[in-house]
């Protein structure tokens, strides 16, 4: 009972939470929708017994990726009206598509209730067992090799990002050491023969 | 012993090779020295394992030497097969080119492409060789198409002469024709056979004997017939038999050891050579034989008359020899391989002489070619007088001479031959000697008899060319002479190529006459009372009367004979017919399989016209790329819908 | 009692609100950074979902991966996004059309 009541609550407010992100009119405001979507999430997670997921879900995303994106959009301080004010105009599209995924999720959800209602929920786990242990046990075992990817990959993105953002600026005050090495002595002296200077 | 033949076949190689692309550097004496040597070693080598064959102390070898590949069971790969036959061919291919090699030394004296010519004819030395020592079709093939090669270099050798690269492309053009029947031929052999080694092929034949195949709808041909006969095509473009023979007399544009060397007594005796190889193939099929013997005959006798209207000395020769491979094609029509190549090796010596001897004397009058403007010139010239009095003697078959003992069992092997066309064939080479004689010496008496009809300044420079010119007349005089005498009852009638020449019982007419012309004296004795004898020496006296007797005669006769002489002169009209209804038909052809087939189906609709189609579906597919971040999206939308549609629908069906 | 289905409609409601995002709000590009993650997350649900419901630990396997990915990619777009607004004034879409074919 507890359960049903949990799930139809935070359901209802991440379903909020996303119609929000879509329909602000403040980027800055969607993003703090966004958050609270991934924070309902969670929730709903803890509810499947994902209880590593969910918290990496509030640290990585909430606490960084989405810091990142406000950060962004504040950075780049576009007027909210020229970005948004498309809602109603393209909203008639966006029901088209809208209405034919809809409809062929509910093909897939509801036209075949029986092969759905089959699976039935195992049992919950014991309170003391660990989700993070068992997912740890699979992660460095079987998967290891696309867990050392994904480390590697994130590194990428992080030279990536760096790449593409670093600028140098004109007029910075800094020392070029390999600069410095490469100078070569005709840069830097010239020999000049002058005619002695004679008293009059 | 594969060493040795290794060592025989690749010692003029490397000479050319060294005379061709070092050139510079070893100099003049350093190119003729190192050719030189190079065949000689050849030809010491040849001549030791014919000894040797001959005593019995060499068996006959037959062996692989390089695998190159193996492809479905066929096996490619380069061989020698050494018996009395290719020995024989060996040892006299390396005598001539020896002996061509040292008077080229004067010949060429002044010549700026000297190393490149000694490259040449050393180059061509290895590639006969390689042919004649083929133990399988396909280095067969190699060595044709080598010194075809060679042949090609050697008539253009002087390039800046326009009828010089003329008389290069006919030859090879000519020998293409002739090249792509043997090429089918050996495709059939391949086909047929499954095999390109001449051993295995032998051994098949009987097998494959009885095989008919239809070509056209509703004719049947034996198998055997037909490849001898692609074969064959072949040897009549190498041995310008007719009517591929028109590119021989042309090709004396090239320098006269090459007429000599190639164009006389090796090269163009590669077409008798592989037919004689192929006597297993050939003895089965009465029909090939026919054809052998027919076109044999022709070319001995029409090719003859023409000589006789002939000016030019080295075309004189070229004439008689494209007469004399008739004979040697007849000998092989007949059954007679062993007459043919006897008649072959005799040839070469007599007729390398014969051109010598004219190139000797278009030394001495400094490039003049024309008999009506030579006349007298035994007082200056004895040397090249007396040797070519021996040659033209061997030509024409006098008695006793090593032309008159080939030459006669030719005749008379044709006399006793049943096939069909024996009695055209018969009186053609009947009629053929008397043209010989006539020829020969209307040449002969032209050059050196009569009266000088030179200008002065061509007389106060006339004197003997130098021993190296004159040394190798003498060498071939020698064989040209006494050969007959010494080989002819071992070559003709003592089973000397053993194994290598297969003649079947009913076909071996050489054995009939080995009754009445058993040995030499007996075929001496014997030649009284054919009329070979009478008609040879009638020639000879018709010369006599007409060129030395009465000079005014023969051009009455020429007026009043217009029309033959017309016909002669113009070479039966087979360059008139080549160029004004072939070529431009093959030209006619070939323009339009390049406009049709190459400029429009291929350029224009395959390579150009998908280029267009890809640029056409990319001029429709960039109005998709709108740039618009939100259309690929929907495109993606769109897809996904539809794969979502599919699977969906996938579902509902299973 | 909440089963299989409850859980498999909330995370098709949210990929299809992700969708609808995207088309409503086609002219920012953050907007449209910001429904790919919503997107994503319902994807992750759905893992989740049925990890559960299997249960079978690969499932939230992947989402670890694809969280991997998707902060990633987040980082390299905003990345872009940051170079693209330096060199002109806007981060309209429509604007962006220098790839047109």
């Amino acid at each position: 009972m507890i359960e049903a009541v949990i799930f139809y609550f935070f359901g209802a407010v991440l379903l909020g939470a996303a119609i929000g992100v879509i329909a602000s009119r403040n980027p800055v405001h969607s993003a703090m929708f966004l958050v609270l979507s991934f924070f309902t999430s969670a929730f709903i997670w803890l509810l499947l017994e994902a209880e590593f997921l969910a918290i990496v879900l509030v640290l990585v995303y909430v606490g960084a990726v989405m810091v990142l994106f406000l950060f962004v959009v504040m950075m780049l301080d576009v007027a909210p009206d020229r970005l948004q004010g498309g809602f109603t105009a393209y909203a008639p599209q966006a029901l088209v598509i809208v209405a034919l995924v809809v409809a062929m999720l509910g093909v897939v959800l509801w036209a075949q209730p029986g092969q759905l209602s089959m699976l039935e929920a195992p049992p919950r786990a014991p309170p003391d067992a660990s989700n993070t242990e068992a997912l740890g046990a699979v992660l460095y075992t079987e998967y290891v090799y696309a867990f050392e990817l994904a480390a590697v990959l994130l590194l990428v993105a992080i030279v990536a990002a760096i790449v593409l953002t670093m600028r140098k600026r004109p007029g910075l005050k800094a020392q070029d050491v390999p600069a410095q090495l490469a100078v070569r002595r005709e840069e830097r002296v010239r020999l000049v023969r002058m005619k002695p200077e004679r008293d009059e | 012993m594969q060493n040795v033949y290794l060592a025989i076949v690749l010692a003029p190689l490397l000479a050319a090779i060294v005379a061709g692309l070092f050139g510079r550097q070893v100099g003049r004496a350093g190119a003729h020295t190192v050719t030189i040597l190079g065949v000689a070693i050849s030809f010491v080598l040849s001549a030791w394992v014919l000894w040797g064959l001959l005593a019995g102390s060499i068996q006959p070898y037959n062996g692989t030497v390089y695998e190159w590949a193996v492809v479905d069971g066929v096996r490619l790969e380069v061989g020698f097969l050494v018996d009395r036959l290719s020995a024989l061919m060996m040892t006299v291919v390396t005598f001539v080119s020896l002996c061509v090699h040292v008077y080229t030394i004067g010949y060429m004296h002044d010549d700026p492409g000297y190393q490149r010519f000694f490259s040449y004819i050393s180059l061509f030395t290895f590639a006969m060789l390689m042919l004649v020592m083929a133990n399988n079709f396909l280095q067969l093939f190699f060595g044709w198409e080598a010194v075809g090669l060679v042949s090609y270099l050697l008539i253009g050798f002087w390039y800046k002469k326009p009828s010089a690269v003329h008389a290069n492309m006919k030859a090879f053009l000519v020998n293409r024709v002739g090249d792509f029947g043997f090429l089918l031929g050996i495709a059939g052999v391949l086909f047929w056979f499954g095999s390109l080694d001449y051993a295995t092929v032998f051994e098949r034949a009987p097998a494959v004997a009885g095989t008919q195949v239809s070509i056209f709808a509703g004719s049947s041909w034996s198998v055997l017939t037909l490849v001898c006969i692609l074969l064959f095509i072949g040897a009549m473009g190498k041995s310008a038999q007719v009517p591929l023979h028109v590119w021989l007399p042309d090709s004396m544009e090239g320098p006269t050891p090459i007429s000599a060397l190639i164009h006389a007594a090796t090269m163009v005796t590669a077409g008798i050579f592989m037919v004689a190889r192929m006597s297993p193939l050939f003895e089965l099929s009465t029909t090939a034989l026919s054809v052998v013997l027919v076109i044999g005959a022709t070319t001995a006798f029409f090719m003859g008359l023409l000589g006789l209207v002939q000016n030019d000395i080295k075309r004189v020769v070229a004439y008689s020899t494209l007469s004399q491979l008739g004979y040697m094609t007849v000998a092989l029509g007949a059954s007679a391989y062993a007459a043919g190549i006897f008649h072959l090796a005799t040839h070469a010596f007599f007729k390398a002489l014969l051109f010598l001897a004219a190139g000797s004397v278009i030394i001495a009058m400094h490039h003049e070619q024309d008999i009506r403007k030579m006349g007298g010139l035994r007082r200056y010239l004895p040397v090249t007088y007396w040797t070519a009095l021996l040659g033209s003697l061997a030509l024409i078959g006098f008695p006793g001479f090593s032309g008159f003992f080939s030459k006669d069992a030719i005749i008379e092997a044709v006399h006793h031959a049943e096939l069909p066309g024996a009695g055209y064939a018969y009186a053609c080479v009947l009629a053929g000697v008397f043209v010989t004689a006539l020829y020969s010496f209307r040449m002969f008496f032209l050059v050196f008899h009569g009266e000088e009809r030179f200008d002065a300044p061509t007389r106060s420079h006339l004197h003997e060319p130098p021993l190296v010119v004159t040394g190798p007349l003498v060498a071939l005089a020698v064989p040209s002479v006494v050969l007959g005498w010494l080989a002819m009852e071992a070559v003709l009638f003592g089973g000397f190529f053993g194994d290598a020449i297969f003649v079947l019982p009913e076909n071996d007419t050489l054995a009939a006459l080995a009754g009445t012309a058993g040995t030499a004296t007996a075929m001496l004795a014997h030649s009284v009372v054919t009329p070979t004898l009478w008609l040879a020496l009638a020639g000879l006296a018709t010369a006599w009367f007409l060129y030395l007797k009465r000079p005014d005669l023969p051009g009455r006769i020429a007026a009043r004979l217009a029309t033959p002489r017309q016909v002669l002169e113009q070479k039966y009209y087979f360059d008139a017919v080549n160029e004004h209804l072939l070529a431009p038909l093959a030209r006619g052809l070939g323009g339009l399989l390049w406009r049709t087939g190459d400029g429009a189906i291929i350029d224009g609709a395959l390579v150009n016209g998908s280029a267009r189609l890809v640029g056409w579906l990319s001029g429709v597919v960039r109005r998709l790329q709108s740039g618009y971040l939100y259309h690929y999206a929907f495109g993606m939308f769109i897809g996904l819908g539809l794969i979502l549609a599919w699977l969906v629908l996938g579902i509902g069906r299973g | 009692m909440i089963g299989l289905s409850h859980y498999l409609t909330l995370s098709g409601i949210l990929f299809t609100l992700g969708i609808a995002g995207i088309f409503i709000n086609r002219r920012n590009l953050i907007l449209l950074l910001m429904c790919v993650e919503l997107m994503l997350l319902a994807v992750n649900f759905n893992f989740i979902i049925l990890s559960r419901f299997l249960d079978d630990i690969a499932g939230q396997v992947f989402v670890f991966f694809i969280l991997t990915v998707a902060a990633a990619e987040a980082a390299i777009g905003l990345a872009i996004l940051v170079v693209l607004f330096r060199s002109r004034p806007s981060v309209q879409v429509d604007e962006l059309d220098s790839m047109k074919g």
